[in-house]
């Protein structure tokens, strides 16, 4: 991926410019050591599809006949058009919000950037159950309507409910990768658009859009194959996917073959998406320029504030006060009926240790990764990188099998323990880390620490006192989307954690599995406030830094 | 207190941690696929490189647990036991098919962790057994529960009983609307107003049931018969419970326990009743929770202590009165509002023949029931 944009663009830059900085990255090869650490993590990531070839080789007719019938295909295509809807979806809420929160003046805009990105925080089957609780047959917004005289609101249920609940859990992907680069990307171009008469408008689709596709596209991606392996939410809003009847066959025939089987298939479809978002990014590709940084010109909305204030709110609404309301209403309604509240310390500690340690091991991970795509582009970066995409869409039951067959079979002393489990976390999350490190890193460029190298320092000096101080936010970023998305992590906490281990995620999902929402509700409450105070401090910190 | 006792998990986490990450990097170094490399500072007993291996941190009065069954239900059970037999329980907790997912892969390695398996349904406690995992249990602990709830070779026993219902709308229907029989929902004057989980374990094994007792046809026509009547698909059995409460359905079919938990939320009023079919109807079918012990065990005699506690006084009227559950001991009574199990007359089934899951999936994916 990242070669295309070394390739260089087509518009807006003399050729000259383009060159240079072309020359210095893709000329050397890179260091041993740097390989070596990739190839580690590539055969970490790639652990998973080899469990599943070696189960799907064990696969017998009945499953065989399972594989081929028609409606195989009807599912996968439909689970890659709810992916690419998500994919889209995600883009059209995330890349205004981006703007709006970063470049405008939007009033309140630091609260509506914490509240906006905040929904990360919240389980998509949660989400699920409140926009059910909502926007259902015999939610709110119907029995208002109904009271007006308004019947028939459109069903929630199948693809409808599935792509809005996904879009609304996912945007805040592409709505962090593009504010990274807007916030760090000279406004020149732009500018010199306008100057040169282009309308605001124009200058946005043929300068600012183009400046943005690698962030958009990766935040896309992590849409998409988040929506592609999804189980919670599909299955509660009753949409056939693929990956449903994937749990469907490991949970209710206790076959892992012909489970396994019908992953690869999916996993096959993640890798064509990934392949298309590289292709699709490939045409609007540009360099991203390395001037010195200034800040960019505020935009004033003018009347458009309140178009702009009711975007923010009905999202926010939607993604954020829905499902705080419905995790308020259980607790409510379970206390009113006598129900203990019940909140112990052992699973607020064991999150905050696994999400911890995930997003530290992750964020070191990314490095070697980033540092290989960016500095040096060419076949195997761009491999390395879609290889580690694809891997991020195993379903999560496969994926969690997967790693107990091969600590069973290869580091018996690691089975079970809390060092695989977040080796785990860290591997399958990688994606998110590796690609806000690697749009830091491109805007960084590589003359900086060239100069460093030349002025004497030692490559780790350079490292450690001009790279990785330069990479902060975009490493604080990706460590913060591995948090957030290991704290309400499921498959591989249940199967995977060391027995008695248990995170505020498997409290919710063990109570709400068995009806129990008031018993759900307090350590729901707490996930979502630790997640709404690790991402307000991670985007004080963004807003702060250099 | 609480504090401390925090801090110090944590502490031990992180060295836990620590000291992991360090065997991995030394693991990765070595190149993954030789033999395992012990380092110092993880705690792997000697013997790891032979295969069989015991968890290092379990001392021989620790029994893992893999509980099907939900923490809410089980957890406070398991203290009990915990205070009356001084032996630890470690439980792990998840789906019931998962966790037998992962029992198989054990069972594969030659190192098996579980000591116990307490599942939710006759029909995964049938799957480890067949994979020769599970030991025999002691006849003293199976002849307390009626032969109809356990396995005829003693390989798990049953602890608490489920029954099949239809859980109906109190607003919308009469007693005197309901079905005298479970065939009765496939005419057409119930299309629309079904709601069901195709996916849940207890649905599938009454299935089953029905295409033992009433063959293969039979259960095709019925199956049929209720996907042409487009039953709304819920995710689990609250689900369709709660649609009967909103108003999305009429009627679900259902375990008996779920309305009882949905009563103890939402009070009394709530707008949904249980109606067990009579007549040995097949809609009133009772399934077991049940157990049974890893034959590669360690700790045979402390599961079996564990297991022989489930089916005893005590947890027999946890279950009744926390998990609102038939007990299968005798002299421990339900739920004042829910019948007998002899009121039920449940109909006649070997529950080991519930095992053939694979052949009721394929029936229901053949009919539409599921994708």
């Amino acid at each position: 991926m990242a070669q295309d944009q070394a390739r260089g663009g087509h518009v807006a830059l003399p050729a000259v410019l383009r060159r240079l900085p072309v020359a210095s990255v893709s000329t050397r090869r890179p260091p041993l050591p740097l390989l070596a650490a990739v190839a580690t993590i590539g055969v970490l990531a790639m652990l998973p599809l080899a469990y599943l070839v070696i189960r799907a080789l064990g696969v017998d007719e009945r499953a065989l006949e399972l594989i081929a019938r028609p409606r195989t295909l009807e599912l996968l295509t439909s689970s890659v058009a709810l992916a690419a809807g998500v994919g889209l979806g995600a883009t059209v809420l995330g890349v205004p919000l981006a703007w709006l929160t970063t470049r405008t003046d939007l009033p309140g805009r630091r609260a509506w950037t914490v509240l906006t990105v905040a929904p990360l925080a919240v389980p998509s089957y949660v989400l699920a159950f409140a926009l059910i609780a909502g926007l259902g047959p015999r939610g709110v917004l119907s029995g208002t309507l109904q009271s007006l005289g308004v019947e028939g609101l459109p069903s929630i249920y199948g693809l409808p409910g599935a792509l809005l609940v996904l879009t609304l859990a996912t945007y805040p992907y592409v709505l962090l990768t593009t504010r990274a680069t807007l916030m760090r990307a000279d406004p020149a171009l732009e500018e010199a658009a306008r100057s040169l008469g282009d309308g605001f408008g124009t200058a946005f689709r043929r300068v600012t859009l183009p400046l943005l596709a690698p962030a958009i596209g990766t935040g896309a991606l992590l849409a998409a194959l988040y929506a592609i392996s999804d189980f919670g939410a599909v299955s509660i809003l009753r949409f056939d996917s693929f990956a449903r009847a994937i749990h469907v066959q490991y949970r209710s025939s206790f076959d892992r073959s012909g489970a396994a089987a019908l992953a690869l298939l999916l996993v096959a479809a993640a890798f064509a998406l990934v392949w298309a978002e590289a292709r699709v990014r490939r045409r609007a590709a540009l360099r991203v320029p390395h001037g010195a940084r200034r800040a960019a010109r505020v935009v004033p909305l003018g009347r458009w504030r309140w178009a702009a204030l009711a975007f923010c709110g009905t999202v926010t609404g939607l993604s954020l006060v829905l499902p705080a309301g419905t995790i308020a209403y259980w607790l409510v309604r379970g206390l009113a009926q006598g129900e203990p509240l019940r909140l112990v310390a052992d699973p607020i500690g064991d999150s905050l240790v696994a999400a911890g340690a995930a997003a530290l091991v992750a964020g070191i991970l990314a490095l070697p990764v980033a540092f290989l795509v960016v500095r040096y582009p060419g076949r195997l970066a761009s491999m390395a990188e879609r290889l580690l995409y694809g891997a991020y869409a195993v379903p999560g039951i496969a994926l969690a099998l997967a790693l107990v067959f091969f600590s069973l079979n290869v580091v018996p002393f690691l089975y079970q323990t809390l060092t695989l489990l977040v080796l785990a976390y860290a591997v399958r999350f990688l994606p998110q880390a590796a690609g806000t490190t690697r749009s830091a890193l491109m805007l960084i460029g590589p003359h900086v620490p060239e100069a460093a190298r030349s002025l004497g320092r030692s490559p780790w000096e350079v490292l450690r006192t001009i790279t990785l101080p330069l990479l902060r936010p975009g490493l604080l970023a990706g460590a913060a989307l591995v948090f957030l998305s290991t704290i309400k992590e499921l498959p591989l906490t249940l199967l995977v954690a060391p027995t008695g281990f248990g995170t505020l995620a498997t409290q919710v999902w063990g109570a709400a599995n068995g009806g129990f929402f008031a018993r759900a509700a307090a350590p729901a409450a707490v996930l979502m406030l630790i997640s709404l105070a690790s991402v307000a401090l991670l985007l004080r910190d963004g807003e702060h830094s250099p | 207190m609480e504090r401390a006792v925090f801090a110090t998990r944590w502490r031990s986490h992180a060295a836990r941690v620590a000291s992991g990450m360090v065997a991995a990097a030394v693991l990765a170094a070595c190149n993954a696929g030789a033999p395992p490399v012990l380092a110092p500072g993880t705690g792997a007993s000697p013997t790891a490189s032979s295969g069989a291996v015991t968890s290092p941190d379990v001392s021989s009065t620790t029994l893992t647990v893999y509980s099907g069954r939900e923490e809410e239900l089980v957890a406070p059970l398991i203290e009990r036991f915990e205070a009356e037999s001084g032996i630890d329980i470690e439980a792990r907790y998840g789906d019931t098919a998962e966790l037998a997912s992962i029992i198989l892969e054990e069972g594969e390695a030659g190192d098996v962790r579980a000591d116990v398996f307490f599942a939710q349904d006759a029909g995964a406690l049938g799957a480890v057994a067949a994979a020769g995992l599970l030991a025999p249990l002691d006849a003293t602990v199976l002849d307390r529960v009626d032969a109809r709830f356990r396995d005829d070779e003693g390989r798990w026993v049953g602890v608490s009983g489920r029954a099949r219902v239809l859980a109906y709308s109190t607003e919308r229907l009469s007693e005197d609307d309901l079905p005298a029989s479970i065939t009765e929902l496939t005419d057409p004057t119930w299309a629309g107003r079904i709601g069901w989980a195709p996916t849940n374990a207890s649905m599938q094994a009454f299935v089953t049931a029905f295409r033992q007792l009433e063959g293969e046809d039979a259960a095709r026509a019925w199956l049929e018969g209720i996907v042409a009547n487009d039953p709304v698909v819920y995710p689990n059995n609250t689900g369709a419970v709660e649609g009967v409460a909103a108003g999305e359905v009429d009627v679900a079919l259902v375990n008996h326990y779920y309305l009882m938990r949905l009563l103890a939320e939402n009070g009394p009023e709530y707008p949904v009743a249980n109606h067990f079919l009579p007549g040995g109807d097949l809609g009133s079918l009772v399934n077991v929770a049940g157990a049974g012990i890893l034959a590669d065990s360690e700790r045979a005699d402390a599961a079996a202590r564990f297991v022989d506690y489930l089916v005893s006084e005590d947890a027999q009227t946890y279950f009744s009165e926390e998990t609102y559950e038939f007990p299968l001991l005798d002299g421990i009574a339900a739920d004042p509002r829910l019948p007998t199990l002899a009121e039920i007359e449940s109909p006649e089934i070997d529950l080991n023949s519930l095992a053939d899951l694979q052949g009721t999936v394929e029936l229901m994916r053949e009919t539409g029931a599921l994708d």
